[in-house]
């Protein structure tokens, strides 16, 4: 039986690794077949990350996570999760190719996922024009008109890269004010290809068999309005990724795994809970980063306690 | 490792194969592409009887992504007869993508 079974490979998890490992507890860190890396993965430039003073990319950044968390011994496995059996003291992980592990504590670094709008179509047209990730598909719309619907700092991200590409980059948000930081804000609307439309929804997408349009509406007098684009970029946040776990640990009123205080445990003894799917508020590349380090302190304390 | 294929090669590899072609269109700088593309690989190699896959740059051959009107990466497309019969869109876990091409492997 491990010691440690981390699960997720985002700011969080590697830093879970590195701690663990250093500690000698040999971590296994689960990664996913396809999103290892997490979020950082499919954005561009990393300018806040301290440390790194010239700034990075986020796949660069999560490279030198994951090198580190090697360095020390931790074995990574680039597979999914798909079932595990927390409750007892020996915590069960089983995997997408069919693996079990056995482990006297694991900590859950799952993130977050990105959030959809929820609009009929928008599955249909994900991949012919409707899109969650600018990076990976900005390319396919040079000289297009694109939309960003979003307030925060991701929808900045999105909205600023894109204009490498588009012809225009109208961003439409519902509010009139921005969740964002300042600095990416003031680049958004200092930017002459960025237009944007406040108190604004998307209340429809337009398209036969691509994405032409979507049909939008104001949020303070209701009336509506269309708009054609060729790409829709959504960045309207991310929920707590925690399918695998709801059913046995105590989740807060948001669907965050809850946790103990300023500590990672939750409800059940010898698991840890760390990074994007205990944070409703913070949600950065180093927060996640921190509070992997609390989470592998915790799962040491515990295996010296038992 | 599955071949990565040129627009001149894409009549003779794909359009005219006699065999269905998974054709994976990707990029260097698409995170998710070069998480799937592994894959990929296995199920050229594990499928190789039944579906030739191939990959296909859309920075060196953006004349082909903009033909069959991909606008988002990791595109999968399944050509059978010089049609698109089947269409995966993003990064998915080997046990998906193989369920999403059963009729193909199978």
């Amino acid at each position: 039986m491990r010691d440690v079974i981390i699960i997720g490979s985002g700011p969080a998890g590697y830093t879970a690794g590195i701690y663990t490992a250093r500690a000698g507890l040999k971590p296994l860190l689960i990664a996913s077949s396809v999103e290892a890396g997490g979020e950082l993965m499919k954005t561009t430039e990393v300018e806040n990350y301290p440390g790194f003073p010239e700034g990075l990319q986020g796949p660069e950044l999560m490279a030198h996570f994951q090198a580190q968390a090697e360095r020390f011994g931790t074995e990574i496995l680039m597979d999914d999760v798909v079932e595990v059996d927390l409750t007892g003291d020996v915590k069960i992980v089983k995997t997408g190719l069919g693996e079990t592990f056995e482990a006297k504590t694991v900590i859950l670094a799952t993130g977050a996922a990105y959030r959809e709008l929820g609009l009929p179509r928008e599955k249909e047209l994900s991949g012919r024009g409707v899109s969650w990730c600018a990076t990976c598909d900005g390319f396919f719309f040079r000289e297009k008109n694109i939309a960003v619907v979003g307030g925060g700092d991701s929808a900045m991200e999105e909205a600023g890269f894109l204009t490498r590409f588009g012809k225009k980059v109208t961003l439409i948000h519902r509010r009139d004010t921005f969740k964002a930081s300042k600095i990416m804000v003031d680049r958004v609307l200092n930017n002459p290809k960025v237009e944007v439309v406040y108190n604004t929804e998307v209340v429809e997408l337009l398209g036969d068999t691509n994405l032409t349009g979507l049909k939008l509406r104001n949020t303070v007098d209701g009336s509506e309005s269309q708009l054609d684009v060729d790409g829709l970029f959504i960045a309207v946040g991310n929920d707590p990724r925690v399918w695998l776990v709801e059913n046995q640990v105590e989740l807060t009123a948001e669907k965050f795994i809850h946790v103990d205080g300023r500590s990672s445990k939750t409800s059940l003894p010898g698991v840890f809970a760390c990074g994007d799917v205990i944070d409703p508020t913070y949600r950065q590349a180093i927060t996640a980063a921190g509070s992997g380090c609390v989470a592998a302190l915790d799962a040491e304390h515990y295996l010296n306690a038992h | 490792m599955a071949k990565d294929i040129t627009a001149a090669e894409f009549e003779a590899d794909v359009l005219t194969s006699s065999k269905p072609v998974l054709v994976d269109f990707w990029a260097e700088w698409c995170g998710p592409c070069r998480m799937v593309s592994p894959i990929v690989d296995q199920i050229g190699e594990e499928h190789g009887a039944k579906l030739d896959v191939v990959k296909l740059n859309v920075d060196n051959e953006p004349s082909i992504a903009m033909k069959y009107g991909i606008t988002g990466i990791p595109a999968l497309l399944v050509f059978k007869d010089g049609e698109v019969v089947k269409t995966i869109v993003g990064a998915k876990p080997k046990a998906a993508l193989e369920a999403d091409l059963a009729a193909f492997i199978n």
